[in-house]
């Protein structure tokens, strides 16, 4: 896993540039017939590779279309400016036009219509759409170091949902390795070595350093991975850019995400009686961790909404929440102090809890005790 | 120095007092049983002297010492419920759960490797534990719990799923750890094996302790008033029995209340009677616990 998901960028890049080298446009040269019942469109016959010939009635163009002399042509009906519908014609089973015949018939249409009466130079604006280009500015009317945009998303929202995945799977390794303790009734001889605290801790510890690893090892392959894809792929890739503190706050959330589902899953591998049992517990746990990349396109248009404000300090959502919000807005410094406060005191408190749970359970094989059972222990404790 | 004394111990789970005020000593050099029926409150016992679980209240001391962390390199467990990582090999085994009792790895491969061909094991020991038997895998988990030298082992059904070479196998290695001066706790229902191992028994039932002392005076104050006979001729009235049981070769003679097996042996001397084998009736271990355990059933 820890250099699986590096591998499978890399073989993304890979892919990217096979596919693209065979499915690169094409640059032959097409003819294309068209029938102009409305009149007016002699001109700008010649869009790019893309030539058009003129047909006076429709048979004729159907003629030359049975013979391969054009590609396809499109009719322009009389009521075509109240209407505004061309009807295309072609012997090719397709989905829609492609989107180069689509341009070059738009463009063709466009500036036949406008010919004579703006500039040329307006013509060709109309064709191309605007280019929004945004720039954030700080307080002081400075242009800010973290810019805005797409580019600054995906990130992020790879790195939430890698960072569930390693919360979830390392969580699980723990679940199962005390499962498989309880069942192979191992626990008992570990017991009589070491005390429940020093099992606890050390099992929290070592499952956490091997997924604080991976996670390391992605946030530092990242930058080197992103520059290559940028340098070697260009378009939205190339704005991609890391957030500021993103790494820091990546780390910081993995660790304390991961301390909070390791100790709920000791506690539930404590009071399941076997691994798949507490499997299914733990599910219950995860699914606000997942609530983010559920609804990833409401956390994308509405980053500020206060759902998400709650989720951000909710202790069982804020890991990937906090991460993934990261990459659409800048979160207040007050919410995520607010949400790592929150998160350390809900750790320190199931810890508390755990501990008198793991060494009351960890030995009671068969039967899972019942919710209120496990409540008066723990006053009893 | 006892290696444990146990004071009072009480331990409740929901209400439900599991171990009731148990007090005893197990000295160094000794073979000790702990006895009684199911759901007696043995193996909970066990678990409060291995410092598994903590009484409610009372004390253990191992070797002088309060539980704690250290104390618990010095004793070597084998429970009831045992199992092994069933992927990892043989000596890969030994050798991690050695280093959970603070043995270096080297250390721990040579003993694991001495304990290995001790027990005959050594051809076995780059196996996974999934594929030896099961009394192959109580062989090591024994190894496990004696590998890093300890002052008191406590086995917990330890004949349990063995064949007889290995019973004998295990039953010398018992006594080599008692000659080394260790102290074995020995829990069982195999009343014979404790018959032939040990020195002192507790027995307990329903957390409270029935018997406790040394197993030959136990036996005597259990005898019944009686003698076991083989002879050969005839035996005439014998003063002094009030009951003469004929068994499959032997007679058992009750006694009495006042005649003593030595007089019924001098009087069956001065009879001319040939006499094979003469023999205070004690009952086995079996019969005592039935007896006490069905007491307090009734």
């Amino acid at each position: 896993m820890t250099l699986i998901v590096p591998l499978i960028v890399l073989l993304l890049i890979g892919v990217f540039h096979l596919v693209s080298g065979i499915a690169r446009p094409t640059t032959e040269a097409m003819t294309i017939g068209y029938v102009d019942e409305l009149g007016g469109f002699q001109q700008y016959t010649s869009q790019g590779n893309i030539t058009l010939v003129r047909y006076d009635i429709s048979d004729d163009a159907t003629d030359a279309l049975i013979k391969g002399d054009i590609s396809e042509y499109f009719v322009i009906p009389a009521d075509y400016i109240s209407t505004g519908v061309i009807n295309r014609y072609t012997l090719e089973k397709q989905l829609a036009a492609s989107p180069a015949v689509t341009a070059a018939i738009s463009n063709f249409l466009t500036s036949n219509l406008l010919a004579g009466k703006v500039p040329a130079a307006t013509i060709v604006r109309i064709e191309t759409p605007p280019n929004l280009v945004t720039t954030r500015l700080t307080e002081t009317g400075a242009v800010a170091p973290e810019q805005g945009g797409y580019g600054n998303l995906i990130i992020p929202f790879v790195f939430g949902i890698l960072l569930a995945l390693s919360i979830i799977v390392s969580s699980t390794y723990l679940l199962q390795g005390l499962g498989d303790e309880k069942e192979n009734r191992l626990i008992e001889i570990l017991l009589s070595s070491v005390s429940a605290r020093q099992l606890l801790t050390g099992k929290v510890l070592g499952i956490g350093a091997a997924g604080l690893v991976q996670v390391a090892f992605w946030v530092i392959s990242a930058p080197f991975l992103l520059s290559l894809a940028s340098s070697s792929i260009g378009g939205l890739i190339s704005t991609i850019q890391l957030p500021v503190s993103f790494v820091g706050l990546a780390v910081a959330y993995f660790i304390l995400g991961y301390s909070l589902f390791a100790v709920i899953s000791a506690a539930i591998g404590a009071i399941s009686s076997g691994s798949r049992e507490g499997q299914q517990l733990i599910g219950v746990f995860t699914i606000p961790l997942l609530i983010p990349l559920w609804f990833t396109s409401l956390l994308m248009f509405f980053p500020d909404n206060p759902a998400w404000i709650f989720f951000a300090i909710f202790p069982l959502s804020s890991p990937v929440e906090v991460i993934m919000r990261l990459g659409v807005s800048a979160i207040p410094a007050w919410q995520l102090a607010v949400s790592i406060g929150v998160l350390v005191l809900t750790i320190v408190g199931t810890l508390l809890l755990t501990t008198r749970i793991f060494r009351t359970y960890l030995l009671m094989y068969g039967k899972r005790p019942g919710i209120g059972e496990v409540m008066r222990s723990l006053r009893s404790g | 120095m006892q290696a444990v004394e146990v004071s009072h111990i009480v331990k409740s789970f929901a209400d439900k007092v599991v171990v009731d005020d148990l007090s005893f000593s197990v000295g160094p050099g000794e073979i000790f049983g702990l006895i009684g029926p199911n759901g007696a409150g043995k193996t909970t016992t066990i678990r409060m002297m291995m410092d598994i679980i903590k009484p409610d209240s009372g004390d253990v001391t191992i070797l002088g010492e309060r539980l704690s962390e250290s104390t618990k390199n010095k004793l070597g467990y084998l429970p009831e419920e045992r199992g092994l990582y069933k992927k990892l090999r043989v000596l890969d085994s030994i050798i991690y759960l050695a280093s959970l009792k603070g043995m270096d790895r080297h250390s721990a491969e040579e003993k694991a490797n001495q304990l290995l061909s001790q027990t005959g094991m050594l051809p076995h020991k780059g196996k996974k534990i999934e594929e030896l038997s099961r009394g192959m895998g109580q062989i090591i988990q024994f190894i496990v719990s004696v590998i890093h030298d300890p002052e008191l082992v406590v086995l917990d059904e330890p004949f349990a799923g063995l064949d007889p070479v290995n019973v004998e196998l295990l039953k010398r290695m018992l006594f080599d750890l008692k000659n080394q001066g260790k102290a074995l706790i020995l829990s069982t229902h195999q009343m014979n094996e404790i018959e032939q191992l040990c020195d002192r028994i507790l027995m307990i039932n329903h957390g409270q302790l029935v018997l406790y002392g040394n197993l030959v005076e136990i036996r005597s104050r259990y005898r019944s008033n009686s003698v076991l006979l083989e002879f050969e001729g005839e035996m005439g009235e014998v003063p002094g029995v009030a009951e003469k049981r004929t068994h499959k070769g032997y007679v058992e003679l009750v006694l009495e209340g006042n005649t003593t097996p030595q007089r019924v042996l001098e009087r069956l001397v001065s009879q001319r009677v040939v006499i094979n084998r003469f023999e205070v009736a004690t009952p086995p271990l079996n019969e005592i616990f039935l007896r006490v355990v069905g007491k307090a059933h009734e």
